[in-house]
């Protein structure tokens, strides 16, 4: 049994005829070849697979497919705008808020939507909006300096990295 | 905080001239190289591998800890309308491949034939059209088990009624795998047994905890079925012992498989071995003829790939009165699982555990390490642990810290009083090392005042005189750990894996503008080589590290090497790509005598060019020698033109970096919770390449120590059942256990190191747990708190109050 189903990716339209149990995290991965979406746990603890739902944080491993049809979705490819990163990005850039680089899409689209709401978040709003997501290499510390890099140069700036 | 007063390296360096890019053209600060395509989600991950045609595979796994296989049937999954293969070890023993030798001369099921001997080990391997099918078909799969008792508790393995777990070794008759000695027993009795020493005793509990990298492990494997060649992409932190280990397994001519090990999402050790898993990927395409990808889910990461630690330590510390530490011996009991998957030096079972005598200055030290077969996953290979240093530093420091205590002795003072003096160095330990640098009180002494150690300490008579009143409130506990690694392994003639010798290739070559390109053996999994390797070339040639590509990770294109584990990339692979930048100078200046029309000898070094001495005008830069050397210059007799240079480096000795750290925790005693308030490291490894990926490093080995030491325990119930199979049972720290850690550094180089340079990947994971523990015990020393094992969760700390804390490696007594 397939069904079809049609949501906007990094804002344009995708159509596919898939499983019902077919996992965002796969459909975005498999189906449409974003691989920048990571998975990790399958049990929302580790985070790494987050991307926007309707601009909001959401774990895509425990998200069906099907239940994301008709909803817009954000990945770590649409973040950077042609060739200059989003803040945030660049800010991961400046403050080494990356290692290995596995937890960092997610990381990043949370930034980006603390952000949205609250511009000037504090160090504690930081690590409360970032806890939903694991990383192993950086301790944290650097993430939030990233975030706090990015909150302080909210204009996008020309591509460094 | 404001990305203003971020602090930069602590390390005065003297400035480096920059490139026109802006990075620095040697040592300092510089952005990652390979962080454009990680911003971008452009990464390329083991599960980002997709090749045409490609299958996939899953592994059923036992949900028993010990039990008969009395028979499989796989009829039911080859019928499934998407399966193409369906692998047994009875298939696989037609191959000869049912067992694979470990990295420790043991053998070890690949798939399970006669018995399985853990929970989650693998029994039969699916390869379908997609993974969901895969995992479907699995359930498909029936296999008869006839439950056996299980080996749970280390301690009781070699009881003489514990079922025997290896029967497939022929004449195994126990559990036993090995003892190993270290030091002088004798000499540690004489020291023990004189009248006026203070003799303090604790057991101490490392239990089994995971390095749990966000990326799982996997394999897709490739067979060309015309040439011949096989090619793996592999999670692998070895790629270059991953193939040999390949060839000698399945008996593949080693020049037709290539291991490609990709971007990887962390390894922390946990993808040094070779998994079953990855074999049976590689049987899967020589059985379909398709390319065939396996990738763990989390509970078979967490539950059967290399987990970590696992030492049971009785120790026993003597000393004077007035607090000089005379003597220090243990016993240890070590749990290998049920296969020796342990990857260490050969020479070295038990790893590098004997520098347990840790910073200290000795009269006599002795160690035993008994070895035991339990019913649990096997592996005890890492999480950056530099080959079981993290138990030797986490053993001493808590030994020290009971000493202090049972003396009632400041434990600063207790340090201070001990450490190795700078003028000792280098220093022979009384377990064989020779430590080659430090100047260890200058390292404290930064440490306690970064932290206001007598502020903390007035702070904490405060709190308790409160606590003691009130009943109310948390208590403060301030601790302290100084810890020695030795790491780089290591020296051919004593260190070798399987046979292979611990030495590193490196090959350099210019191109005629000037670009260079440097290829290396080992691997990284986030620790930026493709940026500090540049770096060191840059530091030796005058290149500007932008025009220097770093290729890794692929044997095809790669010199040999044992990869990247035990903090060894920067202290062996460093070295060599200093000696091959050394070696391409040396080159470059006959080049630029030819061309200059004078002699070598007349020529002087200044970084990016070879002048003429006293007249520094006739010169020529790196990349003008460069395109010389591919001319039609003609070159003394002899000498061969281009420019390029190849070196394998075989260490002289470890290198030691080491450490103080000081953690301040506020501990609730009504509910147990600790609440870790500071941090403060410092760190010396000798000169920092780049500041910023070191300290980078620094913070995740610091956010690893509080994980072990208060949330991750990987425990067991009486059936054998892992019980920290999820990452809702295995907690792993986030941004919010975490503080805002606080780095410090002193510089003290290796004297045998090419660059100083010691290492620094592992060392606060190494050394960052005891500083929690003894804060936490130092918060519980009013309520009598003496000793209790990691983790400290709010339970465990409860039952510390209560007086009854816990075996954490157990979920029943």
């Amino acid at each position: 049994m397939t069904m079809q189903v049609t949501m906007t990716v990094n804002g344009e339209e995708v159509s596919r005829e898939i499983e019902p149990r077919l996992l965002l995290v796969h459909f975005l991965r498999d189906e449409i070849g974003l691989t920048g979406t990571h998975w990790g746990c399958d049990t929302s603890n580790c985070g790494v697979c987050v991307v926007l739902l309707d601009g909001v944080p959401a774990k895509s491993c425990t998200v069906l497919a099907a239940m994301a049809g008709g909803h817009e979705i954000q990945t770590v490819e649409g973040m950077a705008q042609g060739g200059t990163l989003h803040p945030v990005q660049e800010g991961f850039f400046q403050e080494h808020g990356l290692q290995c680089g596995f937890c960092t899409p997610a990381m990043m689209l949370t930034a980006q939507a603390l952000l949205e709401v609250n511009p000037d978040p504090s160090t504690t709003e930081i690590r409360e909006a970032i806890y939903g997501t694991a990383c192993r290499c950086t301790g944290y510390e650097n993430i939030v300096r990233a975030i706090r890099w990015a909150a302080e140069h909210p204009a996008l700036e020309e591509v460094t990295a | 905080m404001t990305a203003t007063d971020v602090p930069t390296s602590p390390v005065p360096t003297s400035p480096v001239p920059m490139s026109a890019a802006g990075n620095p053209i040697g040592f300092g600060r510089m952005l990652r190289k390979e962080d454009a395509r990680f911003l971008r989600g452009k990464g390329n991950y083991l599960d980002d591998v997709n090749l045409p045609g490609m299958l996939h595979g899953a592994i059923l796994r036992s949900p028993y800890a010990h039990a008969r296989i009395n028979s499989i049937d796989i009829s039911a999954a080859q019928a499934h309308p998407k399966v193409r293969a369906v692998i047994t070890g009875e298939v696989l023993a037609t191959l000869n491949l049912a067992w694979m030798p470990t990295m420790s001369y043991d053998t070890q099921a690949v798939l399970a034939t006669d018995k399985v001997r853990f929970q989650g080990q693998e029994v039969a391997f699916v390869v379908a059209e997609d993974r969901y099918s895969a995992r479907d078909a699995l359930e498909l799969v029936e296999v008869d088990y006839e439950v056996l008792p299980a080996v749970v508790d280390a301690t009781k393995a070699l009881d003489a009624d514990a079922p025997v777990i290896r029967t497939d070794k022929e004449g195994k008759t126990d559990n036993h795998i090995y003892d190993w000695e270290t030091g002088d027993s004798a000499a540690c009795d004489e020291v023990f047994n004189r009248p006026d020493v203070v003799v303090s005793k604790a057991d101490i509990l490392y239990p089994r905890s995971h390095p749990s990298p966000m990326e799982t492990c996997g394999s897709v494997a490739s067979m060309d079925p015309v040439t011949g060649k096989l090619t793996c992409w592999i999670t692998s932190q070895a790629p270059h012992a991953h193939r040999t280990v390949y060839a000698l397994v399945a008996g593949l001519p080693e020049h037709k498989i290539q291991v490609i090990s990709p971007d990887i999402g962390g390894g922390f050790g946990n993808k040094v071995p070779v998994y079953p898993g990855y074999v049976c990927a590689v049987v899967g395409t020589i059985v379909t003829g398709k390319p065939v990808k396996w990738m763990e889910d989390r509970f078979e990461n967490l539950a059967t790939t290399g987990f970590a630690r696992d030492y049971h330590m009785q120790g026993e510390i003597a000393a004077t009165r007035d607090g000089k530490i005379l003597a220090l011996r243990t016993h240890t009991l070590a749990d290998h699982g049920a296969f020796n998957a342990t990857a260490q030096p050969t020479k070295f079972p038990a790893g590098f555990f004997s520098i347990f005598t840790g910073s200290y200055d000795l009269e006599a030290a002795y160690g035993k390490v008994t070895a035991v077969y339990t019913n649990k996953a096997p592996g005890g290979v890492a999480y950056a642990c530099s080959f079981r240093i993290t138990e030797a530093a986490y053993f001493v420091e808590r030994m020290v810290d009971i000493l202090a205590h049972d003396l009632q002795m400041d434990p600063a003072e207790l340090r201070m009083k001990n450490l190795i003096r700078p003028e000792q160095f280098p220093y022979q330990t009384k377990t064989g090392w020779e430590y080659d640098s430090g100047d260890y009180l200058v390292t404290l002494q930064a440490t306690l005042d970064a932290a206001g150690y007598k502020e903390l300490r007035a702070e904490q008579v405060e709190n308790r005189a409160r606590y003691e009143q009130t009943g109310e409130g948390t208590l403060l506990g301030i601790g302290l750990s100084f810890f020695t690694e030795g790491v780089g392994a290591g020296p051919r003639k004593h260190m070798d894996i399987l046979g292979l010798g611990m030495a590193d290739g490196c090959e350099l070559r210019i191109h005629p503008t000037g670009k260079a390109v440097i290829r290396l053996s080992v691997q990284t999994q986030g620790q930026g080589h493709e940026t500090t390797f540049a770096q060191i070339v840059a530091h030796e040639l005058g290149l500007p590290p932008e025009d220097v590509e770093v290729v890794h990770g692929d044997t095809d294109q790669t010199p040999f090497g044992l990869g990247t584990y035990g903090s060894r990339s920067t202290p062996v692979s460093g070295a060599a790509a200093a000696v091959v930048s050394r070696r391409v100078k040396e080159k470059a200046r006959i080049v630029a005598a030819a061309a200059l029309e004078c002699s070598p000898s007349d020529l002087e070094w200044e970084l990016g060019r070879w002048q003429v001495k006293g007249d520094p005008e006739k010169a020529k830069t790196i990349q003008e020698i460069a395109l010389l050397a591919h001319s039609s210059l003609e070159l003394p007799e002899g000498v061969e033109g281009h420019l390029d240079a190849s070196a394998v480096y075989n260490p002289p000795n470890l290198t030691y970096p080491y450490g103080a750290y000081l953690c301040v925790v506020d501990v609730d005693p009504g509910t147990g919770a600790v609440k870790v308030r500071r941090f403060i490291a410092t760190d010396d490894c000798g000169p920092r390449i780049n500041p910023m990926i070191v300290e980078g490093q620094i913070h995740g080995g610091l956010a690893e120590g509080i994980g072990m030491a208060l949330m991750q325990v990987i425990a067991f119930d009486e059936n054998g059942n892992c019980l920290g199979g999820s990452f809702m049972d295995y907690l792993l720290p986030t941004s919010l256990e975490c503080p805002s850690w606080e780095l410090e550094a002193t510089v003290t180089p290796s004297p045998h190191h090419p660059l100083g340079c010691k290492g620094v990947g592992e060392s606060a994971t190494v050394g960052s747990p005891a500083a929690v523990v003894n804060a936490v015990m130092d918060a519980l020393a009013p309520l009598g708190v003496r000793h209790a094992d990691m983790p400290l969760t709010p339970a465990q700390v409860w039952l510390a109050i209560q007086g009854r804390p816990a075996r954490t490696d157990l979920a029943f007594t």
